[in-house]
């Protein structure tokens, strides 16, 4: 049976640049949701979002830049700090054994900015001004593509595209094609921008946003009464996952364990989960299978929790029927905002890091918890035991994807 | 009417700007591909670039001949408005 284990962690994201700022602020409580300021919002009926703490303008050269959608900018910028973390130098491929290296880095949507911007111009200024460029930026792959052209990957690069779930399949895969043999590093991870007047547009016309523009740091709130739809928001997150006898050979400093994953698809309608919750919790338990574990071994759940009024109770029955009411629950969306085929990574990432702290980052803004919710919610920062423990991470996209994804804090180097 | 070296001058704006080429890199004898980091979609754009700058056409199969700076500096003389 083969081990994986965690030995890079990157991100840029609403709360801050990287991985110890974003950490930094989800352990403070603070929001990554702000207005606006585009002209282009003030028509719009939301008019808030999880934007980026630091522009990828400060990180990426401008001529590269501009062959970039940015989604992928966002990608190559977690996925460099990923790298440089698990002992590697970005962009001089060769570190590994190239036909041993994968990347899967999922984006839910693709280069949206890319598309859209070309259109506009086609539409204003004819044919011959859209960018020869605009097919490899738009392309949903092409976050991935573009991370394997800078550490060399040969053994495979993937994008699995399911929605919100999108990056969490990214990491599933890479799961099975490690323990199938196939590679033994995988670099991991999602990637999103759609902050854009047409994605809010059309997600607001499906009533999924919050319209509580004039408070944005309350926007997103899981599981509180007073929610009304999730914040739209951009930003990645990427992993640098190994075999356990890699990683040893190379002396890498690990972070913990991913134990394993599951997946089910609802088939029940192409937006709304299936009520029950029997899908989601399906993908939990196809997880703990796959890890060897039982549900009491999991102490912490990152939940997809994105503020919906349906989603957010579903997920409560469903996290209950798959591992009780013991488990540590927190939406770390409450802060970020959505980050749609980002989130999952993200999230994956910030349970490496609670087990890690053994600590769990609060679900903020739940003033006034629905009534008779069936699981523990950490409304402030909450501790985790000691010992080796094990920690879920839910994520679940439009089209019936369930993902889980399950981390342990086994093989961490102390 | 541009003269020969405004309209290097511009190339050399318009490669500086599409593939990060230093300006005083862009002169008459050198070719955008192998002397100048321009990748075939890069040309695209410096063609569509030119056409605006100069008010001319180049078309696909003109554009294929363009091989050299001088080139299209010679092309844009010959065919400018």
């Amino acid at each position: 049976m083969t081990t994986i284990v965690i030995t890079g962690l990157g991100a840029t994201t609403p709360l801050g640049g990287d991985v110890p700022s974003t950490w930094e602020a989800m352990l403070a409580g603070r929001s990554g949701v702000r207005q606006i300021q585009a002209e282009w919002a003030a028509e719009l009926p939301v008019r808030i979002a999880g934007q980026v703490l630091v522009d990828p303008s400060e990180r990426i050269d401008r001529v590269k830049a501009r062959r970039l959608d940015r989604s992928t900018q966002l990608a190559l910028i977690a996925a460099q700090e990923a790298w440089e973390d698990a002992g590697f130098t970005w962009e001089h491929p060769g570190a590994v054994d190239p036909q041993r290296l994968i990347v899967s880095v999922a984006s839910g949507i693709g280069g949206l900015h890319s598309l859209l911007d070309n259109w506009d111009t086609h539409k204003e200024k004819g044919y011959r001004r859209v960018s020869p460029f605009t097919i490899p930026m738009l392309m949903a792959n092409a976050p991935a593509a573009n991370v394997g052209l800078a550490v060399g990957a040969k053994a495979g690069v993937h994008a699995p595209v399911s929605a919100c779930a999108s990056s969490n399949e990214a990491i599933s895969l890479a799961i099975d094609r490690l323990k199938l043999g196939r590679a033994d590093i995988a670099v991991v991870g999602g990637t999103e921008s759609t902050i854009h007047p047409l994605p809010i547009a059309a997600f607001a016309q499906m009533q999924a946003l919050s319209k509580r523009n004039d408070e944005p740091e309350r926007a997103s709130r899981p599981w509180d009464r007073g929610r009304d739809g999730f914040v739209l928001a951009e930003g990645a997150a990427v992993l640098v996952v190994e075999t356990l006898e890699h990683a040893l050979a190379r002396g890498a400093r690990i972070y913990a364990t991913l134990a394993g994953s599951g997946i089910t698809s609802d088939s029940h309608d192409i937006v709304q989960p299936e009520p029950s919750g029997e899908g989601q919790a399906g993908a939990v338990l196809k997880a703990l299978a796959d890890s060897g574990l039982s549900a009491s071994d999991i102490k912490h759940v990152n939940a997809h929790g994105t503020s919906t009024p349906q989603g957010d109770l579903t997920e409560a029955q469903s996290i209950k029927m798959a591992l009780g009411t013991g488990p540590i629950v927190t939406s770390t969306k409450s802060m970020t905002g959505h980050l749609l085929g980002g989130a999952g990574s993200l999230e994956t990432l910030a349970c490496v890091l609670a087990l890690r702290d053994r600590l769990v980052p609060p679900t903020i803004n739940l003033d006034d918890p629905e009534p008779g919710l069936p699981i523990d919610i950490a409304a402030t920062v909450r501790e985790l035991p000691a010992g080796d423990i094990a920690a879920v991470n839910n994520s679940f996209g439009f089209g019936g994807h369930n993902v889980a994804v399950i981390v342990t804090s086994e093989h961490a180097t102390r | 009417m541009a003269t020969t070296e405004e309209i290097r001058a511009k190339l050399a704006e318009l490669v500086n700007d599409i593939a990060g080429t230093p300006v005083e890199k862009v002169q008459l004898d050198k070719s955008f591909v192998d002397d100048l980091d321009v990748d075939s979609l890069a040309m695209v754009e410096i063609i569509v670039g030119c056409e605006e700058a100069f008010s001319v056409t180049i078309p696909d199969e003109e554009s294929k001949n363009l091989v050299t700076v001088g080139d299209a500096v010679a092309y844009i003389e010959a065919h400018q408005a």
